[in-house]
């Protein structure tokens, strides 16, 4: 338990709980919010980073951004960083079961008027054609050879299948496929839930959503341009979702294999059996980030796949091709991930494991691994809000190595998936969301329920608060227009 | 088969408790309480299918993680929506062995109204105890 009273002011958007609060911490834990945000926090967000931070070769603070909310292990919105020189561990409850979980934003030349007067029959043919809802499967063919090979190489498979274009990879982090994944770390298990995935968005807060960027939402023109969004009222789509049953499997067998040695093995003490891990530096360790890898690359196939059948329908709806209708990638970015990355650790560069568990990388303008066109401007981040209320485009800040140039993943959740329930009602909600202009298909009209607006923190704050922290800088608001639910 | 879903416990997720007077009830009803979160209606399940289970370990918390995940599984891997009403778990030379048949049929949107795909199983304030009036779990399921 924590000592009562023992998170400090360090400035208006920082919070900090000291090692002394709870026995076995090893640095410092940092929470960055308002102190709105704060105070509405679940009581087990600061249990469960202060766990964070007993973790052996964590480096700094552990960290929660300001949409943080109840995970498992670590807090959803939870950042930590291992030294691996230094014993630094790797745990999949600092990524989460949906490894690499994330968002792909796509822009279009069509303004809101062009779109307005087909928007439902796009809405219709997306939901047709991009399958979504519990145990959806996908129109990719594969045998579990193929698909072993498919998660070694990621989108660029997708691309070579004729299912995207070259600069996709580009605008994708890792562009596309992250080296070192190893199919056979992955167990026949996880092969048999995803392989017949791809393509699929699955359900709960995944989506796919028509959006527009309105004038008055522009908060940075330049750096808009620079990510190409250059019209009044332009019209984008973005989707969210992961690796589908393959990762979730992946996370459930490596969780259960460090649990095995955590204790016996490496004298790691098992404080919440979610927070199992094993030294990076270990066979399970190794073991385990390979087959993570290979969870990311599933995942950025997926969104890849996803992206094919959207510029189909656009295409076919519109009757102008994909690229006539100039529907460029924006960016790609994963929210559950860990990776090795280089960050100035007390004045020296340091290899980190940064696990982000519901956080998304935010790196600063002239950082390597931004893709070389947006190299000056930093990173695009993706931030979707809740089905009713927005979503953002933001970039990464020079000051972001507070935070291993992390920030927020979307508005995170206020109230608990039962309660949503009863208090409003699918049908209802979708007759009052039509009514403010966004028209929704989903796959279950109670598992929309669950994802009333209101169930949600308010994302202009979350969001502004990152920008106060000096997280992450806002460049565009967008606006739903049309919403494909699972 | 007893069980209630936690509002105020697991903001993201979904949080459920499930009992019985016994060890195998308290089984199947945390069965249903996991297939219930992906469809709205259980009683849509028609038992066209039966699939065997056969599980082993040593703690018998475990053996209840392993049970729920099998309905994970089977739900993407064979895109079946099942039932598990009957359960018999003994003494075995690994711990406890649990013998059981799930019962239910392929998933199919257009009668089964769906809600959520479970993605895991947590162990996080996982629990499986016995009280005087029986047994109970408590349940956190990722979706």
């Amino acid at each position: 338990m924590l000592a009562p009273n023992c998170v400090r002011k360090i400035s208006e958007t920082i919070w900090e709980i000291p090692t002394t609060a709870k026995h076995g911490m090893r640095v410092p834990a940092r929470i960055f919010a308002t102190e709105k945000l704060l105070r509405d926090m679940d009581p087990t967000v600061l249990e469960q980073v202060t766990n964070v931070a007993t973790l052996p070769g964590i480096t700094g603070y552990a960290l929660c951004m300001p949409d943080g909310h109840f995970g498992y292990g670590f807090p959803i919105g939870g950042v930590a960083a291992m030294d691996v020189a230094a014993g630094g561990v790797i745990s999949p409850g600092g990524i989460g079961f949906d490894i690499n979980c994330g968002m792909r934003l796509v822009r279009t030349n069509l303004t809101y008027a062009e779109v307005a007067p087909r928007l439902g029959k796009l809405v219709d043919r997306l939901f047709q054609r991009v399958p979504a809802g519990v145990g959806c499967h996908g129109f990719v063919r594969l045998t579990k050879p193929e698909f072993r090979r498919v998660v070694e190489q990621g989108a660029r498979w997708c691309v070579r299948q004729e299912m995207g274009w070259q600069e996709d990879l580009e605008l994708t982090e890792e562009s596309g496929c992250i080296a070192g994944a190893e199919a056979g770390t992955v167990s026949e298990r996880a092969v048999e839930r995803g392989y017949d995935q791809i393509g699929t968005l699955g359900s709960g807060n995944h989506y796919l959503e028509i959006q527009v960027a309105r004038p008055e939402h522009v908060f940075d023109a330049e750096t808009a341009r620079t990510f190409g969004i250059t019209i009044p009222e332009q019209v984008v789509v973005m989707f969210h979702c992961g690796s589908r049953g393959f990762g979730h499997q992946v996370a459930t067998d490596y969780l259960q294999s460090f649990l095995r040695v955590m204790e016996s093995k490496y004298r790691i003490p098992i404080r919440d059996r979610e927070l199992a891990c094993a030294p990076f530096d270990s066979p399970e360790g190794r073991d385990y980030f390979a087959a993570m890898k290979c969870a990311l690359n599933m995942s950025f196939a997926n969104r890849q796949v996803i992206l094919h059948r959207v510029r189909e329908v656009f295409a076919e709806v519109f009757g102008r091709s994909p690229r006539d209708l100039d529907m460029h990638m924006v960016y790609d970015i994963s929210h559950n991930t860990a990776k090795l990355e280089t960050h100035e650790v007390e004045g020296e560069a340091r290899q980190l494991l940064v696990h982000r568990k519901g956080a998304t990388r935010a790196f600063g303008p002239g950082m390597e691994g931004v893709p070389e066109r947006y190299r000056t401007v930093g990173q695009p981040v993706i931030i979707g809000g809740s089905m009713e209320s927005g979503s953002y485009l933001l970039c990464g800040v020079r000051t972001g190595g507070q935070s291993f140039f992390s920030t927020a993943h979307g508005s995170g959740r206020t109230m608990s998936r039962a309660r949503a329930r009863k208090q409003w009602r699918g049908e209802q909600l979708l007759r009052d969301m039509a009514a403010r202009g966004i028209v929704v298909r989903t796959a279950s009209k109670s598992g929309l329920a669950e994802e009333a607006g209101g169930a949600y923190k308010d994302i202009d704050t979350v969001v502004r608060a990152t920008e106060k922290a000096g997280l992450s800088k806002r460049v565009v608001r967008f606006t739903p227009i049309g919403n494909v639910k699972g | 088969m007893p069980y209630e879903y936690l509002e105020d416990v697991a903001t993201a997720d979904i949080a459920f408790r499930a009992w019985a007077p016994d060890l195998a009830g308290t089984f199947t009803a945390a069965a249903d309480a996991t297939a219930n979160v992906m469809i709205d209606d259980l009683a849509t399940i028609r038992p066209t299918i039966r699939w065997p289970l056969h599980l082993e370990n040593d703690s018998l918390e475990m053996l209840l993680f392993d049970f729920l995940n099998e309905i994970v599984y089977l739900k993407d891997a064979e895109r079946l929506v099942v039932r598990i009403p009957e359960v018999e778990i003994t003494p075995g030379p690994a711990g406890h062995v649990l013998v059981a048949t799930a019962v239910g049929e392929t998933l199919d949107p257009a009668r089964h109204a769906t809600r959520v795909d479970v993605k895991a199983v947590t162990l996080y304030r996982f629990e499986l105890r016995q009280l005087d009036s029986g047994w109970e779990a408590t349940v956190i399921l990722d979706v």
